[in-house]
């Protein structure tokens, strides 16, 4: 009875694993494709199969892909735009964090008459399609002076981050109790000591969360990248569609591989880094007592 | 004598048009220094509202409210010169023990070594030098309670308000600190409100005891004063425990022309002060009542709680059910008919109608 029970079980244990392990080779198998692929040469990629492991481990193909690959007629590489995406997705992502995190710290702690109409309106924000604001937003930058500029970038993506930071940090801090505050107000701390001493200090786990969340966000974004950006300040997801659609002879698919790669490679690289916070800020309420 | 805490017509209205409620309908109180003031009644009866409205946390609708002769309406809590404990004991999560109860100082700009001192005197008082360098969530919910205390202690503020403190301990661990609180504030003889909905609580750490319901003052008094004379059916039901007696008769005159008290048909040689045929309340606590074979009022024995120190007995009366405290020993058994004598004395009369104490 228990051993028929046992193996029962056994079997369907098997058979969850195996399941598992099929949708773990199906999800992982293209990012195995790009990974050999960006390290064969145009030799190898014409003559073997597209899963075989190359013969050596060449970076040519990276070296390419970096800094002289052609993005239309300029043959820089992505190098350029990688940094336009660092100096975009930095500030923007450190600037709506922040902002997000105040945001929160009011709408939930500092309610005032009408706190949660605004709140309901700038969920609007979350929702919102961006191509709505394309038009309006280039018009605005243009006025602003920031058209086709870095700044003009962060901006958009500030504004257009806030809606969610705003949201996780509200939330976060809805689940801090009332009498935490009242107790601050007690002690004397007034509205910014109360957020930097007491509020700040607890919110590390939401605070990654935004981070990895608007970092991701930003670094992929490529509508805002495409419509805002100028020639000197594409986003790397700009620079990999040129460099994947500049036609050459010989399509090189190990550089177009090495490329995609080398603009995935922050955002898996914050993820795992910071992933492990990611589930925890998403589950864990605030601390209690 | 001036007072340390004046509450003066308070009044606290929420929502507004018709839909206005009022849950605080004009308190007076006033605290002389040193006195352990509790507010206690049933939930919603504005007890934690009108604490609020002292913390300087919510403004009153009308009225003002005193500390030290100064008028705090409308200064901020943290000019009030007040310290509170919150039920939920609100440590900060992220500071240490020690950085938690200096805290407040901190912000106040006392020097630094003037703050360590004080707050090692304040862990001695409460037992907790040991627990300085830990965090809030490595505490046990006693030893949270002390530290909360302790916040509020380094202050060395006027006044002490305390949130139903102890509501979020186990029953050991509440007798423990409530113990460990009255022997604090015989310690520091500050002034102090607490707020709570636990008779025994009111009982045991109140100088003084206002009990309130539906945002009115039942009674204001001291725990002997609630006890045995209370102003109303509410206040005798809801202090006490078992609660108090209330049972519904009319004095009459006997057939010899003495004046009793008829409780559905039986005649208790007892003199109501109401004129006869009036509607009248008779309250009388469980130990007020004992078994008399002899006595005219009988029923029938429902249900017998043994407590260990006490045995309460629950009889079936014809005027409805009677609670009687008796010793352990008893041999009262459920399904016994009995009699039940009266300690004359002690009687509480009440009017029936308005349910005020008449006597």
């Amino acid at each position: 009875m228990s051993t028929k029970s046992f193996s029962a079980q056994t079997l369907w244990r098997v058979l969850l694993y195996v399941t598992l392990a099929i949708g773990a080779v199906f999800f992982l198998a293209p990012l195995y494709v790009m990974l050999v692929t960006s390290f064969k040469d145009a030799d190898e990629i014409r003559q073997n199969s597209l899963v075989s492991l190359p013969g050596a481990l060449n970076f040519e193909a990276w070296r390419l892909a970096w800094d002289s690959a052609c993005t239309g007629a300029q043959c820089s590489g992505l190098e350029p735009f990688f940094w336009n995406s660092v100096w975009m997705a930095v500030p923007a992502v450190l600037i709506s964090t922040t902002w997000g995190a105040l945001n929160g710290y009011v709408l939930s702690l500092w309610k005032f008459r009408g706190s949660e109409t605004l709140f309901a309106l700038l969920l609007f924000g979350v929702f919102m399609p961006f191509q709505v604001v394309l038009l309006p937003m280039s018009q605005v930058l243009g006025w602003l002076g920031l058209s086709s500029s870095i700044g003009g970038l962060i901006l958009v993506h500030l504004l257009a981050g806030l809606p969610s930071t705003t949201l996780f940090f509200r939330n976060y801090y809805a689940g801090i109790p009332k009498d935490l505050m009242n107790a601050a107000r007690m002690d004397g701390a007034g509205f910014w000591m109360i957020f930097f001493r007491i509020i700040v200090p607890m919110s590390t786990p939401i605070v990654m969360v935004t981070l990895i969340w608007q970092f991701t966000q930003i670094w992929n974004d490529f509508l805002f990248g495409v419509a805002f950006s100028g020639a000197d300040s594409k986003p790397i997801t700009v620079g990999l569609n040129n460099l994947a659609n500049t036609t050459s002879s010989v399509k090189a698919y190990n550089v177009d591989m090495a490329a995609a790669l080398i603009a995935g490679l922050p955002t898996m690289l914050v993820y795992v880094l910071a992933g492990r916070y990611f589930v925890r800020g998403l589950t864990a309420g605030a601390v209690k007592g | 004598m001036s007072s340390a805490l004046k509450i003066s017509g308070i009044r606290k209205c929420f929502g507004k048009g018709d839909n206005t409620v009022e849950v605080l309908k004009r308190i007076d109180i006033d605290v002389a220094p040193g006195e352990f003031l509790i507010l206690v009644g049933p939930s919603g009866c504005g007890k934690s509202t009108l604490l609020n409205i002292i913390a300087g946390l919510e403004e009153p609708t009308e009225g003002s409210i005193s500390i030290g002769d100064k008028p705090v309406v409308g200064v901020p809590p943290a000019q009030r010169d007040i310290a509170m404990v919150f039920q939920s004991y609100a440590l900060y999560p992220t500071m240490s023990v020690a950085e938690n109860i200096g805290f407040a100082l901190e912000i106040r700009k006392v020097p630094k070594a003037e703050r360590q001192a004080r707050i090692a005197e304040v862990a001695a008082m409460l037992q907790i030098e040991h627990l300085l360098d830990r965090r809030p969530s490595q505490l046990s919910g006693g030893q949270r309670q002390r530290v909360a205390m302790g916040r509020a202690l380094a202050r060395n503020p006027q006044l002490f308000l305390f949130d139903e403190p102890l509501s979020n301990l186990d029953a050991k661990l509440r007798v423990e600190m409530r113990a460990e609180i009255k022997r604090l504030h015989q310690l520091s003889g500050i002034t102090s409100v607490y707020v709570t909905h636990d008779q025994v609580e009111a009982m045991t750490l109140g100088s003084r005891i206002a009990v309130m319901k539906g945002g009115v003052l039942q009674q204001l008094g001291t725990p002997d004063e609630i006890y045995n004379r209370p102003a109303n059916t509410y206040v005798a039901t809801f202090i006490g425990s078992p609660t108090m007696n209330l049972v519904q008769g009319h004095a009459l005159h006997a057939a010899n022309g003495d004046a009793c008290f008829d409780i559905a048909g039986a005649q208790l040689a007892l003199t109501a002060p109401s004129h006869a045929g009036h509607a009248t309340l008779l309250g009388l606590r469980p130990e007020h009542l004992s078994f008399d074979d002899a006595a005219p009022w009988r029923g029938v024995v429902n249900l017998v709680e043994p407590t260990g120190a006490d045995t309460f007995v629950v009889v079936d009366t014809a005027a409805g059910k009677v609670t009687v405290r008796t010793a352990p020993q008893t041999q009262v058994r459920p399904g016994d008919h009995v009699g039940l004598g009266v300690q004359a004395e002690h009687i509480t009369w009440f009017d029936q109608a308005s349910g005020l104490r008449v006597a």
